[in-house]
């Protein structure tokens, strides 16, 4: 990691004094190993001192492209394979400017969570030694080695590529473990096949956690509304807490249906969850149903094609049928 | 002091829940919050709550009133109930310092009805902290961890929880438990004297334990606010609420009313200084940029409410925000860019 690290600060530095970008949108380092920021970099100067890129660099920051349209000149931003697909997503809707904007993909072998390396005992975490599925956490209290599956993001757990699908040049040094797009359905289909009371009690149970920070909807590339319904007052479901007993479930629909044809699976929704809701699952779910009712679609997986919500095609399902068919 | 196995610690939650609710750290779904006790609750003493204490006296949503209209009169309905007394069990010393930082908000003039009830009919049993979490910074707001107050303090050590009274009604609850305790003695004692020093010695090692905030005085208020550095410090904040939501001391609300088949319910629920329509008004909005949003947040903990109350800060060191955000931005590296000269 430490030799992508550096080859990524080489990269930013020249692009930077080469004049090919004005600035940076990367890492920096924490006061921690794993509490690393996003962050624009100006100068040399600025890399030199807090640049970082290890296995706790997780955060998808093809969303912050968003905001940095409305500033002059070139960025370069450092791309994860998942977050090329958020990106690719943007560039659709018309989100980013794609021509001020220089991409490098960077290698990926799956972010780690802290909380799970926490949930293994593992306190005062100051850095790691990744051996492939092996990984030594530095700690103050000794090493330990853990299986790197155990301790993964869940959003790289179920890493559906590892393809770069938007790129100006790649920066990859080791050989990325294959992903299976299709191993993320399993949990899908665990929910698919309990009995609807079953599955509201289990929907129930998680989101009535929900506190509705909306960190969420604000992580989420897909949000990008300027005015959301549930800040708007106009809207008559404008809301910062649940008025009523499980009304949350409102705001999880709603946003997830929205979503619904432009969701990624980036899995940027459960990583920052605060109370841990598999948000994912209910984006997930319809992304499967989609792939059985029009055909299998990625969202993001290209700039072009046509979205199967967006566009009717003679072949459609009929709506309803499918729950004709008792799915 | 009396001692309770930590294995009949069901048998002293049934027995104090069946007069009285009690309300304590419960996971559910993998995750522990305080709610209410129930027969088969999965309590979990040994983790930090995701949310704090405060809830019980500061719900995240609250009915106030109920209004109904027949022509061109208003009834306006009362819908406070009689709060009955309950126990909130299991609170940190830094949960239960941000009480006290809730009454200088809430029990002073004009006093919030509201708050007042349910603070007057708590009783807080809090639980020393014996396995302090790498986020954790309570010490240097001056809070001893291994000793929190309340009505009734419990440490956990060996196999038993021990419990002490030490107010009126720590007594009283006391009383109605006693039968389930034994006697500690000075064997006893001595353990839990250990722990605390142990504790009290990783406590001092945390990495933000000795975060200097000597550079947040009110005299520095506007040198404060015009810091360059709020724009770097602000720069990758999603504008989410994770770390009010989770915050012991926020205590901000935006009151509304909903239509509901019933009359219109005005009811008030947590706001966020970080949100885009916090300080919406009839003229517009006063903070436009996530960057105003963010500082105001961290010059109110630190700078407005220690200059309206003798110095006290509204933070208490209880590290959820170092844990939840979903940045990793938060007070701890705000008090170490900008505050005093000794941070590194």
């Amino acid at each position: 990691m430490q030799r992508i690290e550096n080859l990524m600060k080489a990269k930013a530095i020249e692009l930077l004094e080469n004049g090919t970008v004005n600035r940076v949108l990367g890492w920096t380092a924490g006061d921690f190993y794993y509490d690393n920021t996003p962050a624009i970099f100006n100068s040399k100067e600025e890399i030199e001192k807090s640049f970082v890129y290890n296995s706790f660099c997780g955060a998808n920051l093809s969303k912050y492209l968003v905001k940095e349209r409305k500033n002059e000149g070139k960025i370069l931003v450092f791309l994860k394979p998942c977050d090329t697909y958020s990106f690719n997503q943007l560039v659709k809707e018309h989100r980013v400017n794609k021509d001020n904007i220089y991409i490098v993909g960077i290698e990926c072998q799956g972010h780690l969570s802290i909380e799970a390396i926490k949930a293994k005992g593992i306190d005062g975490v100051v850095g790691l030694e990744e051996n492939g599925e092996e990984v030594t956490v530095k700690s103050i209290y000794g090493d330990k080695t853990v299986v790197r599956g155990e301790v993964m993001l869940e959003k790289c757990l179920s890493c559906k590529s590892k393809k770069h699908v938007a790129y100006d040049e790649l920066i990859i040094v080791n050989e990325m473990p294959e992903a299976d797009s299709m191993k993320r359905f399993s949990k899908v289909a665990e929910l698919e096949a309990m009995t609807a009371d079953e599955r509201f009690a289990f929907w129930k149970s998680e989101l009535s956690k929900c506190i509705r920070c909306n960190a969420c909807r604000n992580v989420c590339p897909a949000c990008t509304c300027t005015k959301c319904v549930f800040d708007n007052p106009e809207s008559g479901v404008d809301a910062k807490a649940n008025a009523d007993k499980f009304e949350e479930k409102l705001f999880h629909i709603i946003r997830s249906f929205h979503v619904t044809g432009r969701c990624t699976d980036c899995g940027e929704c459960s990583r920052v969850c605060p109370q841990n809701i598999p948000l994912h699952l209910i984006n997930r779910k319809y992304i499967k149903d989609i792939n059985e009712f029009y055909g299998e679609y990625q969202a993001g997986a290209d700039t072009e094609s046509k979205a199967p919500l967006t566009a009717f095609t003679t072949s459609d399902i009929e709506p309803g049928s499918n729950l004709k068919e008792g799915k | 002091m009396l001692k309770i196995e930590l294995n009949k610690l069901n048998d002293l939650f049934a027995k104090i829940s069946s007069s009285t609710d009690l309300i304590l750290p419960v996971t559910v779904a993998g995750e522990t919050n305080f709610a209410k006790y129930e027969d088969g609750a999965e309590v979990n003493l040994s983790v930090q709550t995701v949310k704090s204490a405060k809830d019980s006296f500061f719900p995240q949503a609250e009915d106030l009133m109920k209004f109904k209209t027949e022509g061109k009169k208003i009834d306006i309905i009362d819908v406070r109930e009689k709060v009955e007394s309950f126990v909130l069990f299991g609170v940190r010393a830094c949960d239960y310092r941000s009480f006290e930082i809730l009454d200088r908000v809430f029990l002073v003039d004009p006093i919030d009805t509201y708050y007042k009830a349910k603070r007057e009919k708590g009783v807080i049993v809090t639980l020393a902290c014996s396995r302090p979490e790498e986020s954790c910074f309570c010490s240097a707001f001056g809070i001893d961890a291994t000793n929190p107050l309340g009505d009734v303090t419990t440490y956990i050590a060996d196999g038993f929880l021990y419990w002490n009274a030490n107010t009126d009604k720590g007594n009283a609850l006391t009383d109605a438990v006693k039968d389930l305790f034994a006697q500690a003695d000075s064997n006893d004692e001595a353990k839990i004297d250990e722990q605390k020093k142990n504790t009290k010695e990783i406590l001092s090692k945390l990495p933000y334990a000795n975060v200097d905030l000597s550079g947040f005085t009110p005299d520095k208020l506007n040198e404060l606010f015009n810091d360059a550095k709020w724009e770097e410090l602000s720069e990758a904040c999603l504008g989410c609420g994770s770390c009010t939501f989770v915050c012991p001391t926020c205590q901000c609300y935006d009151i509304k009313d909903f239509k509901t088949n019933d009359g219109v319910k005005r009811f008030r629920c947590w706001d966020s200084c970080m949100y885009a329509d916090f300080t919406k008004m009839a003229h517009g909005n006063s903070r436009n940029f996530q960057l105003q949003r963010f500082r105001q947040r961290f010059m109110h903990k630190l700078v407005y409410y220690p200059s309206n109350n003798e110095g006290i800060y509204s933070c208490v060191g209880c590290g959820r925000c170092v844990k939840k955000c979903p940045i990793s931005m938060n007070i701890a590296k705000v008090i170490k860019t900008i505050g005093g000269k000794n941070n590194d």
